[in-house]
């Protein structure tokens, strides 16, 4: 919903604490996840992700998470899916072009970046193109799933 | 300036050292010249003399000519196409590529058979809505935005692969551009998104039409701030007004440009607008080229065209310097004989 997405913009700070840690959590769990099987637990978790993510952010599902990169705005209702800041034609009230009555997703962005501690850097890395693959996937489970990847390796 | 290695019409020049294309534009810009580009506005239709006749008001005024990529979201003929007509007889064109129509496996086909033709400018772009062009019921694609697209293109180029990490046998030789508005909200980020295209490989930029100079420099001073000077050539983007009631029809319907107050006032209290219009944007040239960090101008004279001669010749820019075009050096008739 528009005034709850505006909302969480708003708590960007609080939503980036809260994110860390829940991250955090879910990593560890990735044994668990593991023995019941990532690709068992796609569907329920996704649906479960949309719900919560849907709530908060009007999320979209692309399936690679970039909400801590972009101010907890998420980009994906941006109406030209821009994940690298915003367009040249932000109106002079800070609403979208294309769709004047909604204010700009990435005005929005970098607000909400200015509320985070890793937010206002994160913002300034360039996004690289969207895997449409993964689109309607749970991005949680890519998350635990990579970095617990990466903590192995690293501990190897 | 003449080259001394300057090829046949249509041949690409020989790449120097440092250099990524064979360009002539890469060539003004790195040995600190003031370069000039402009727009041609592309035809609805499918005579190529229709392209050609659009390009010669440019000849020995401007050092590559940009072939939109259905801008304002408007269906015209194609940039690839256009780039295509210009490079056989050896014009310096900036193709302009949309994220807008095409997705990631049309783009990089076109980035190979752009630079195969001999197009050694291209210029990433989101592209406009299609909300505001002819097509408002057509499919927007959007598979990649400017900053992937850059991306993309400078694997090709530099890595010799594709996105999908498949291997080009010959990679494009291409000099990368962008767009940038120094004019848009949110001010303060503008300098900061500049820097994400720099990083994500963007070697030149064309800005938005430019009405007002101090904010341009207090943008400047920003890019400066971020370490950006040296790192890539700016074109600031101007344009003729033509009368003070289009600069207001501007400000209030096209997003993302900017006209202060003194401009209007300045274009509504001249007797002959027109000519106000030209004299402004002359002003404009000669102002922004003291600023530093500016390496050219980027003049959108969109359906005038041919006041752009006029222009530039008046403002002083080229001091002397006559770009290339078909028949600088060598007479066209000569050539047919040959040819």
């Amino acid at each position: 919903m528009y005034s709850v997405r505006r909302w969480s913009v708003r708590h960007a700070g609080a939503m980036e604490r809260f994110y860390q840690a829940f991250e955090r959590a879910v990593v560890a769990l990735d044994p668990l996840w593991r023995r019941i099987g990532y690709e068992r637990l796609e569907k329920p978790v996704a649906a479960f992700e949309k719900v919560v993510k849907g709530f908060l952010f009007d999320c979209q599902m692309c399936g690679q998470c970039a909400l801590s990169s972009t101010g907890m705005s998420c980009s994906m209702n941006c109406p030209k899916s821009l994940r690298n800041g915003p367009c040249g034609g932000v109106r002079a009230n800070g609403n979208c072009e294309v769709k004047p009555d909604m204010r700009c997703v990435w005005v929005e962005a970098f607000e909400g970046s200015q509320r985070m501690r890793e937010g206002q850097a994160a913002i300034r890395v360039v996004q690289i193109a969207v895997d449409r693959r993964l689109e309607g996937r749970s991005s949680w489970l890519k998350v635990a799933r990579d970095k617990a990847v990466l903590k192995t390796e690293a501990t190897r | 300036m003449r080259f001394e290695d300057e090829p046949v019409p249509g041949y690409p020049l020989p790449i120097l050292p440092g250099h990524t294309s064979p360009g002539r534009l890469e060539r003004v810009l790195r040995s600190g010249g003031f370069a000039i580009t402009s727009e041609l506005d592309p035809p609805d239709s499918a005579d190529p003399e229709d392209v050609y006749r659009r390009a010669r008001v440019f000849d020995g005024y401007v050092d590559a000519i940009n072939a939109t990529d259905g801008s304002g979201a408007n269906c015209h003929m194609s940039s690839l196409a256009v780039c295509a007509l210009l490079t056989r007889v050896g014009y310096a064109p900036v193709m302009q590529i949309s994220c807008r129509d095409k997705n990631r496996i049309a783009i990089q086909g076109d980035i190979l058979g752009g630079a195969a033709m001999g197009v050694a400018n291209m210029l990433c772009l989101t592209g406009d809505g299609v909300q505001s062009g002819d097509h408002p019921q057509a499919k927007p694609v959007f598979d990649l935005d400017c900053m992937s697209l850059l991306e993309i293109g400078r694997t090709l180029r530099d890595e010799h692969r594709f996105q999908s990490g498949r291997k080009v046998t010959f990679a494009p030789r291409v000099f990368f551009g962008a767009a940038a508005n120094p004019f848009g909200l949110p001010f303060e980020w503008r300098a900061q998104r500049l820097a994400k295209k720099v990083a994500a490989g963007a070697q030149f930029i064309q800005t938005q039409y430019c009405y007002d100079v101090p904010r341009l420099k207090s943008f400047m001073q920003m890019v400066e701030d971020l370490g950006l000077s040296g790192k890539v050539f700016i074109l600031v983007g101007v344009g003729p007004l033509r009368t003070a009631k289009a600069a207001e029809w501007m400000r209030t319907n096209v997003p993302g440009i900017h006209i202060p107050d003194s401009v209007i006032k300045r274009m509504a209290g001249a007797e002959k607008p027109a000519l106000e219009g030209r004299q402004i944007c002359i002003d404009i040239i000669q102002e922004v080229r003291e600023i530093k960090g500016v390496s050219g101008v980027h003049i959108m004279a969109y359906r005038q065209e041919d006041t752009v001669p006029e222009i530039v010749d008046r403002s002083g820019v080229l001091a002397g310097r006559v770009p290339w075009y078909p028949g600088r050096d060598v007479p066209l008739s000569n050539l047919k004989e040959t040819a």
